[in-house]
């Protein structure tokens, strides 16, 4: 049985002064090193013993890695010591990447906020992580820093499974760059948790959509499906159909029987597979009713 | 187990103490500080009741290190007391009687505190999200809303 209030493990705490240092750190301890950032996940499972790391590798005071910048020709970048609260207290991210912040304000309690980063919701790679699919509707990308140097991963590369990444041995994300969004995009964020507030969702659906001279509708739609599958997924043939056919209430009420059939939930403690199959048919049309309405508006 | 001395600002006083690697926040101001007005209610981020200022921001003293606060300041629900700080809430809290066991209100307090000093006029609706993170078993929550949005109009 778990203890309901057990301490932290025993561990040591290490701040070392360079990025160069620390992923160096993280490589020669593998599997004994954890890389710490807000510990908002980190020190659930710390008490609930399911990580046993002897180092805890402390990364928010790193160079670079508290920036949050936005640039009207490169776009946003978010680093990995950035807290969702001054996300969601950015002005620009609001005008630029509404949804980002829609999903930012879904995770947890203002102070939790004040420790939860967007870069540790992705690398948590949880199927249910409420920043993920709008971050992969967005065209995010990882920028990871490690022994052999930099690299950048699309997100939907990047998370490989539940809890699982592509990060290699010392590696860390230093942040997430996002593309400037497409013009005249809009989207939306829904999600169901067992409250209205702050509980994980049991389903989440992200859409984006913006006007696309090159498809055969005038429009592209990305379509993100989350808590429903090993890893948040692109309904790659749901978009394809919101692409190719002309849109009114059919195409729409197809596109979310698609969702329906794309995504592979499982029966978990907070909801069964055949609620969670259902809410990805309402919420996805839900959704892409409010972001065509959106769209017109 | 290693320790590390940290210097920390605490309710406006300077503390030196020595802290081991897995000592956290919490653990600090209620067991080497004997401050007891912040509780220690679900150790997971859920509840609130652990509720500080940390440089002046909310956060849950159960998910951060002590070793991390190095240098910060920390205002617990006894400085902000003294300070007079929170005054108006309180007496809006007990005007209101949003208080039952009373487990859960130095956490409220701290948040509707720290929310009404970014939000000085705010929604009902705005209120219970910003009181999202704390949990209250006794109340069922009316009364403490009401007391924000009263102490708010002060």
């Amino acid at each position: 049985m778990i203890n309901p209030l057990p301490r932290l493990p025993e561990f040591e705490y290490i701040r070392l002064d360079s990025v160069e240092s620390s992923v160096q750190f993280l490589k020669e301890h593998q599997g004994d090193a954890a890389p710490f950032m807000g510990g908002t996940d980190l020190f659930v499972a710390l008490r609930d013993r399911r990580t046993h790391p002897r180092y805890l590798v402390d990364l928010k005071h790193l160079d670079g890695f508290d920036e949050l910048s936005y640039d009207a020709k490169q776009g946003l970048a978010v680093g990995a010591a950035v807290t969702l609260n001054q996300l969601i207290s950015s002005g620009e991210i609001q005008e630029h990447y509404p949804i980002l912040r829609m999903a930012a304000e879904q995770v947890g309690g203002l102070q939790l906020r004040n420790r939860a980063t967007l870069v540790g919701n992705v690398c948590n790679a949880s199927p249910c992580g409420d920043t993920i699919g709008p971050s992969m509707v967005y065209d995010g990308r990882a920028n990871i820093i490690g022994p052999d140097g930099m690299r950048s991963v699309e997100l939907d590369e990047f998370i490989i499974g539940p809890g699982k990444t592509a990060l290699q041995a010392g590696e860390v994300v230093q942040s997430i760059s996002f593309p400037l969004p497409p013009r005249q995009n809009r989207g939306t964020y829904l999600c169901i948790g067992r409250n209205k507030l702050s509980d994980l969702a049991m389903v989440a659906v992200t859409i984006l959509a913006y006007p696309d001279d090159g498809s055969l509708s005038g429009f592209c739609f990305r379509i993100a499906l989350s808590a429903v599958a090993p890893t948040v997924i692109i309904d790659e043939e749901a978009q394809a159909l919101l692409s190719e056919h002309a849109i009114d209430s059919s195409t729409i009420e197809k596109a979310a029987q698609i969702a329906m059939k794309t995504c592979k939930p499982i029966d978990d403690i907070r909801a069964s597979e055949a609620y969670r199959r259902e809410m990805v048919y309402a919420l996805t049309l839900r959704a892409l009713h409010d972001v065509w309405k959106m769209l017109h508006s | 187990m290693k320790t590390y001395p940290i210097t920390i600002m605490i309710n406006g006083r300077k503390e030196q103490l020595d802290v081991s690697s897995n000592l956290t926040l919490l653990h600090m101001i209620r067991e080497k500080l004997a401050l007891t007005g912040t509780k220690n209610g679900c150790e997971a981020g859920e509840c609130g009741a652990c509720t500080v200022l940390l440089n002046g921001e909310p956060v849950n003293s159960c998910m951060v290190l002590a070793v991390e606060c190095d240098g910060a300041e920390i205002m617990t629900i006894e400085g902000l007391t003294e300070s007079g700080e929170i005054k108006e809430l309180q007496e809006s809290f007990i005007k209101l009687n949003a208080i039952q066991c009373g487990f859960c209100t130095p956490g409220m307090l701290i948040t509707a505190y720290a929310f009404l000093k970014r939000n000085p006029n705010p929604t009902e609706a705005e209120i219970k999200t910003a009181l999202v993170g704390n949990l209250c078993r006794c109340t069922g929550y009316e009364r403490i809303v009401q007391a924000v949005q009263d102490a708010a109009h002060e």
